[in-house]
């Protein structure tokens, strides 16, 4: 009825140019960043405070897996490209650390190769392990390489439209061949085993108890980077962009856009994530071993997402801690019951609760909001109707 | 030459396993666009089929054991991809990736089902005393189990081809495949089509299930071994055709055979990914393309 009174806007003169927001820098920047300051406030001081050492290590492994889940988040969640080879990534970045790790470590014991090339009887330095002599390189690398090889798959694949469950498979082969060329690469990878019995980090004893709060603190400084980085790229006019190729990609090319160069630069930004998150994972763990990213931790980097919520990067976060502490608590007490649990978890959140625990989240409280206000409209109305008819 | 023969029948007896698993992905892919990552589990289900079956009769009776096995596993998968059919995939048509990862769900949950059912190590099945040996060629040896295998799986594949393109069923199925709402204006229950299709698709996993017990022992993880270079297969053969797949499926497994002799396993799985990235330059859509106006 009110809408009689409203005027209609004005149209736009042509000759003003529209307002276009800076590509990669979002307008409102300031906006939301309380919980994360809080969030951040806990993580620092609150948890080294409160957790024993052990625990500590424990979150700052699940703080790694979070900086995965939010690359996964940006690639699933926003992009639409079910990535089911996310571990590939993790390897790269977590075998370009490791290799650098240990050959320090060898070259401080006065070994030419790192101890296990010496079991399976390599006795000179492969060429491949060369370069990672040098610690910027082997920094550079961990980044670097997952977001070629990712930008190489992306580039080749998106271009000629592969996408939906083709992609998802693709990129699943993916971790089943890589998977296997580690394990038979065995004087070149360390076999099954992997790269084992990491001590040093750049000058940093690993097995001193300080090192652990050390790592951890990189761990939540870095995960705080690649999300307040995520959180740009999803407000910039290039996260709108994603989005909408995500639902209508068609469309987005009939636009002028070109999806394929769209989803190629997210697929890359998410391995880059993974690549750092595998880099500060070998550290904490001290060990990285084909059993960490083959096809079922690839498929379980989704599950944190898909449980969290998909398409929020709280979500993704938050998805990877409560998955793991959940896996951690569980899986010791019941080695059977968890998988069952996990399947069945996954079965329910991914067919009835597609939105996840932040979706599920938001649906209540406008669920709660929605019945305040309807309460408040029915009081004013009869408020009202009372007015009219005493007056 | 011994061995480039060799490699061939192992080569040509593995596409033939695949063929079997893959056609009843492609028929649920194409037709429903459902990706079914439990498939590899119904594999598994016929091979313990034959497990039970053999140890419920008598040593003496284990060849017509083996051979009741290839009716039940197929009734077995079968009835489990109808369940899961009429459980869950239903309710999510056209949530293609969603499928995918409920349905990766349903995997964990059967092969956990089949570690406490069955014990986690791997347990052997006894093969007919008919199929031990082999028939010798010259100086190459082929398993009279390999034969077998490739025999089953003709013998499958013209089945499956009949029913598609000679019965009143399978015409229902090709025009469902071809166009949904169309094939339904026509008065074709659609939702009865897809749980045939689905019924078929995994009875014919549990067959191939069989087959796997001839080549070596069966464990929980079985079909995980499997289901990658299957679903492979549908990528290079396209969907929902039936040719495509035949060729897909030999080429990747003779390729796999031979590039393991000559370079070692672990490289070959990973030339052979890089051919398909590369030959999806070429062949986005696979070997096969039904010809469609929709948007590629």
């Amino acid at each position: 009825m009110s809408s009689a009174t409203a005027t209609p806007p004005a149209p736009t003169p042509p000759d003003t140019p529209t307002k276009r927001g800076p590509l990669l820098v979002g307008r409102d920047f300031a906006k939301g960043q309380m919980g994360f300051a809080v969030a951040a406030l806990c993580l620092l001081f609150l948890a080294p405070a409160m957790l024993s050492e052990f625990r500590l290590d424990l979150l700052a492994k699940f703080v790694c897996f979070a900086i995965i889940a939010i690359g996964v988040d940006i690639a699933w969640g926003y992009g639409g490209m079910l990535v089911l080879g996310q571990g590939v990534f993790f390897g790269l970045g977590g075998y370009a650390m490791a290799m650098h790790l240990k050959l320090v470590e060898a070259k401080e014991m006065n070994l030419a190769v790192p101890d296990f090339m010496s079991w399976s009887g390599v006795e000179k330095l492969p060429a491949l392990w060369g370069p990672f002599q040098h610690s910027w390189f082997a920094i550079g690398a961990t980044i670097l390489v997952p977001m070629i090889v990712a930008f190489l798959l992306g580039s080749l694949v998106f271009r000629r439209r592969v996408r939906g469950a083709y992609f998802a498979i693709l990129t699943q082969a993916l971790a089943a061949a890589f998977v296997i060329l580690l394990i038979g690469q065995q004087g070149l990878t360390g076999g099954t085993n992997g790269l084992t019995n990491i001590t040093t980090f750049f000058g940093l004893d690993l097995n001193d108890p300080d090192s652990t709060y050390t790592l951890y603190m990189a761990a939540v400084v870095a995960l705080g980077v690649a999300y307040l980085l995520a959180r740009q790229l999803i407000r910039s006019r290039y996260g709108k962009l994603l989005i909408a190729v995500r639902d209508g990609e068609d469309r987005v090319r009939f636009l002028g856009y070109d999806p394929a160069t769209v989803k190629t630069i997210a697929f890359t930004f998410s391995a880059g994530l993974a690549g750092l998150a595998g880099a500060l994972f070998v550290p904490i763990v001290g060990i990285i071993s084909p059993a960490m990213l083959g096809i079922v931790p690839s498929i379980e980097m989704v599950i944190w997402v898909a449980l969290g919520g998909r398409a929020t990067l709280v979500g993704a976060v938050v998805g990877a801690l409560v998955v793991n502490y959940a896996k951690t608590g569980l899986s010791e007490q019941f080695p059977s019951g968890w998988i069952y649990f996990q399947g069945l978890l996954f079965i329910i959140v991914i067919a009835f609760v597609p939105s996840g625990l932040a979706g599920g989240l938001r649906n209540t409280k406008n669920t709660l909001r929605q019945i305040g206000r309807d309460r408040k409209e029915r009081s004013q109305a009869a408020a009202g109707f009372g007015e009219t008819r005493f007056e | 030459m011994t061995s480039f023969l060799s490699q061939l029948v192992a080569g040509i007896s593995i596409g033939a396993l695949l063929l079997l698993i893959a056609l009843g992905l492609t028929f649920t892919f194409g037709q429903m666009n459902v990706i079914n990552m439990a498939h590899g589990e119904f594999i598994a289900a016929g091979a313990y089929t034959v497990y039970v079956l053999q140890g419920l009769f008598a040593v003496s009776l284990t060849g017509f054991a083996f051979l009741l096995s290839l009716p039940v596993a197929f009734l077995v998968a079968g009835t489990l991809g109808l369940l899961l059919e009429v459980t869950l995939i239903k309710r999510l048509y056209g949530r293609s990736l969603d499928t995918l990862l409920v349905t990766w769900g349903v995997s964990l949950l059967l092969q956990q089902l089949f570690r406490d059912l069955f014990g986690a190590p791997n347990v052997q099945v006894k093969a007919p005393t008919w199929l031990q040996g082999g028939l010798e060629l010259g100086e190459v040896n082929i398993a009279y189990s390999r034969m077998f295998i490739v025999a089953l799986v003709i013998i499958a594949v013209v089945s499956i081809w009949a029913f598609a393109t000679k019965t009143v069923q399978g015409t229902r199925m090709r025009a469902v495949v071809q166009n949904r709402q169309l094939a339904e204006c026509s008065g074709i229950s659609s939702p009865r089509v897809d749980r045939t299709t689905f019924f078929i698709g995994s009875g014919l996993a549990g067959i191939a299930g069989v087959g796997i017990t001839l080549l070596g022992s069966i464990g929980p993880t079985l079909g995980t071994n499997y289901i990658i270079d299957a679903f492979l297969v549908v990528v290079v053969g396209g969907l929902g055709q039936l040719r495509g797949a035949v060729i897909a499926a030999f080429t990747l497994g003779i390729m796999n055979s031979y590039l393991e002799l000559g370079t070692d396993a672990s490289l070959a799985k990973v030339i052979v990914f890089v051919a398909i990235i590369a030959f999806l330059q070429f062949r986005p859509q696979g070997l096969a393309v039904q010809k469609t106006r929709a948007l590629a």
